[in-house]
């Protein structure tokens, strides 16, 4: 019986007037890939913001494997602007900022590629090892980390062979092609020792060929490195070819969940993804 | 037809692994070579030089401005914090390493309208130089608190305000009988010897360079490329940001100390806004993002500042006839247009962010000696 490793408890993010994510539940389970899907501004990306820390989720509750990892519920003017349900279920603050997140082992991709444009294929892998650091700020100046800097950089040399960038990895970062540099920023996303991999449309702007490719990576990435996927993407291929459950989201609701057939045959995803839903109301 | 494109890209290293750390191992000994040279050739260049040439006054100078740009370029080429309170923090470390060091018989003379000041002891000027740099970290670390919340623009103009802040704070006259008011401090051990500043300077840099070459400064140099893909890799941003402006004041404060010794009297009144620029001009010159960019650029900028552009100021005759345009102040205009010629066609700086190392010089010549063997056996078949 596999155990949750990420469970996501009727979390809001209200900004103003505008609820972008309404009263969401749902939870991934050890070694799964779990995709969310929905149309474009349905709030996937902001549920990934909030369990990653970039916003404070309004209302709600995020537990990483068993243990609460945020919960927020509305204060100060929020309290009467405050839209959804739930209010006054919980009653804790617990904040945490991004690299602390990282740090519990959630690691993240972005939806519009961040590298380090100044740096090479291995630097910018080398940059995430940073965050397992024993070394303080003196050991590390006067090279008294010796040990664990050579560790470190063998770590990275071992994984861009694993994911099959060693041949680039003096290269400039930004001058990979547009494929690679998407497998680069999967690669150092892992390079944190990650147990749970967010990732935001992993092939956005990429050619169905590509898409192949990547759909037998992150199978591969799952495999490899014993890491659990949570992914948005809007490829329907790419969706049903590898998630164990799929997530489907609608102005910031939960519309629909199950294995890809049952989405692909649910009548409210096909509404929303078609527009039907508008004419009924 | 890959290949061929391939051959002659100058980045490909066409050398095996241990060609490659032979090169890197005589390029060390070259590089400690030319250290050696370096600081055995000053004491000579010092005794043969005649007093009246400016040669030696402006390597001083120059070596001083140099540790200042690195530390500068730490902030703003390396972190990407956009900063100008340098001139404050230097202030910081000037006033602390004079008032700390102004011998007790002294004080009476130079605290004239405070009965000789609070402070009546001296200390070593060593240990002193170094206070002067914990303090001006202390004051950075305080002020970061509030203002690295702050981003490029609005950091630029916190900073600024911050040193200004300062400039005034330290001339008030409560203060007096600690600061001297808007007085001058002098009659504290200055050094003549021209090897103490630089291997005070080079300490001080190659501390700066190794920091950098650690995972710490790939950090400050992800937090400078990319925030948010940063943080998501686990960087504090808020613990780093910090570092890189306590650690960068540090070394300003540690410069405004030597500028003081070299200087023999200091004012609240010269650390003006006016020296932010001066030091951000040299960063820009030498290359944002290269520590030996700014080294260059300090000597340059010292150099014609002060020496070479000097004769522009003076009347010239040719027979009886009075160059026109040649009057003091007419070399501030000719270097305000070479600066401009140098910021339009050199856009990078001297060295861009590139790094002045013996390695790559050598590699350079050994990958230009392989490609031409290599274009002859082509040429041959």
């Amino acid at each position: 019986m596999s155990e949750n490793i990420l469970r996501v408890e009727n979390v809001t993010m209200q900004f103003g007037g505008v609820v972008a994510v309404d009263n969401l539940s749902f939870e991934v389970n050890d070694d799964e890939i779990v995709s969310i899907i929905g149309p474009n501004g349905a709030g996937k990306t902001t549920v990934f913001n909030a369990i990653t820390g970039v916003y404070e989720p309004t209302n709600g509750r995020i537990e990483y494997c068993g243990k609460t990892m945020l919960e927020n519920f509305p204060k100060g003017k929020m309290k009467k602007l405050y839209k959804s349900e739930n209010q006054g279920l919980y009653t804790k603050t617990i904040v945490k900022t991004p690299d602390e997140i990282t740090k519990l082992g959630i690691a993240r991709t972005f939806q519009n590629i961040r590298l380090f444009k100044t740096m090479t294929v291995f630097e910018n892998v080398l940059v995430a090892k940073h965050l397992r650091r024993t070394s303080n700020i003196f050991t590390a100046t006067f090279m008294l980390n010796a040990k664990e800097e050579k560790k470190m950089r063998e770590e990275c040399e071992a994984l861009l062979k694993l994911v099959g960038l060693e041949d680039e990895k003096n290269e400039n970062a930004t001058s990979l092609p547009y494929g690679k540099q998407r497998k680069l920023e999967i690669a150092r996303a892992l390079a944190t020792s990650p147990k749970l991999l967010l990732l935001d449309e992993p092939a956005a702007g990429m050619n169905p060929q590509e898409t192949d490719e990547l759909t037998e990576f992150i199978k591969y990435v799952r495999d490899t490195f014993n890491v659990t996927i949570l992914m948005i993407e809007h490829h329907m291929n790419l969706v049903m070819d590898i998630s164990d459950r799929v997530y489907v989201i609608n102005f910031g609701k939960l519309i629909a969940e199950g294995t890809p057939a049952e989405v692909q045959a649910n009548p409210d995803v096909i509404d929303a993804y078609l527009g039907g839903g508008d004419e009924d109301e | 037809m890959k290949k061929t494109k391939k051959v002659q890209s100058p980045l490909l290293d066409k050398r095996s692994a241990a060609d490659i750390a032979r090169t890197k191992k005589i390029s060390l000994v070259v590089s400690a070579a030319l250290v050696v040279v370096l600081f055995a050739a000053l004491p000579v260049v010092q005794k043969v030089t005649p007093d009246d040439s400016m040669l030696i006054p402006v390597l001083k100078k120059g070596v001083i401005y140099s540790l200042i740009a690195v530390s500068m370029n730490l902030l703003n080429g390396f972190t990407g914090l956009f900063s100008l309170g340098q001139a404050g923090f230097m202030l910081i470390g000037a006033y602390t390493y004079a008032i700390l060091t102004i011998p007790v018989e002294s004080r009476a003379n130079i605290y004239l309208y405070y009965d000789g000041g609070i402070v009546q002891f001296a200390i070593p000027f060593m240990i002193a130089l170094v206070f002067a740099g914990v303090m001006a970290a202390i004051f950075a670390f305080l002020i970061g608190l509030p203002v690295l919340k702050l981003k490029s623009d609005y950091l630029a103009i916190a900073t600024l305000g911050f040193a200004e802040i300062i400039r005034t704070v330290i001339q008030y006259d409560k203060f007096g009988p600690l600061t001297n008011g808007s007085n001058l401090l002098r009659k504290f051990p200055t050094q003549e010897s021209i090897v103490f500043y630089f291997a005070v300077v080079g300490f001080c840099i190659a501390i700066i360079a190794l920091l950098l070459r650690s995972t710490y400064g790939r950090a400050f140099k992800a937090i400078r490329d990319d925030e948010i893909a940063a943080e998501a890799m686990g960087i504090n941003l808020a613990h780093h940001k910090r570092l890189a402006f306590v650690i960068s004041s540090f070394f300003a404060g540690v410069g405004g100390a030597l500028l003081a010794m070299y200087q023999g009297t200091i004012q609240a009144q010269t650390f003006k806004t006016s020296l932010t620029y001066e030091i951000l001009l040299i960063v820009v010159i030498g290359g944002i993002g290269s520590l030996s960019g700014s080294v260059i650029g300090s000597f340059l900028y010292v150099a014609s500042c002060e020496w070479w552009l000097r004769t522009l100021d003076n009347e010239h005759f040719i027979g009886t006839f009075k160059l026109p345009l040649m009057r003091s102040g007419f070399r501030m205009v000719v270097f305000s247009v070479i600066i401009m010629v140098v910021v339009l066609f050199f856009r990078r700086g001297i060295m861009g962010d590139k790094e002045f190392s013996v390695y790559r010089i050598i590699s350079y010549f050994q990958n230009k000696k392989a490609q031409k063997a290599v274009k002859e056996d082509n040429a041959n078949v």
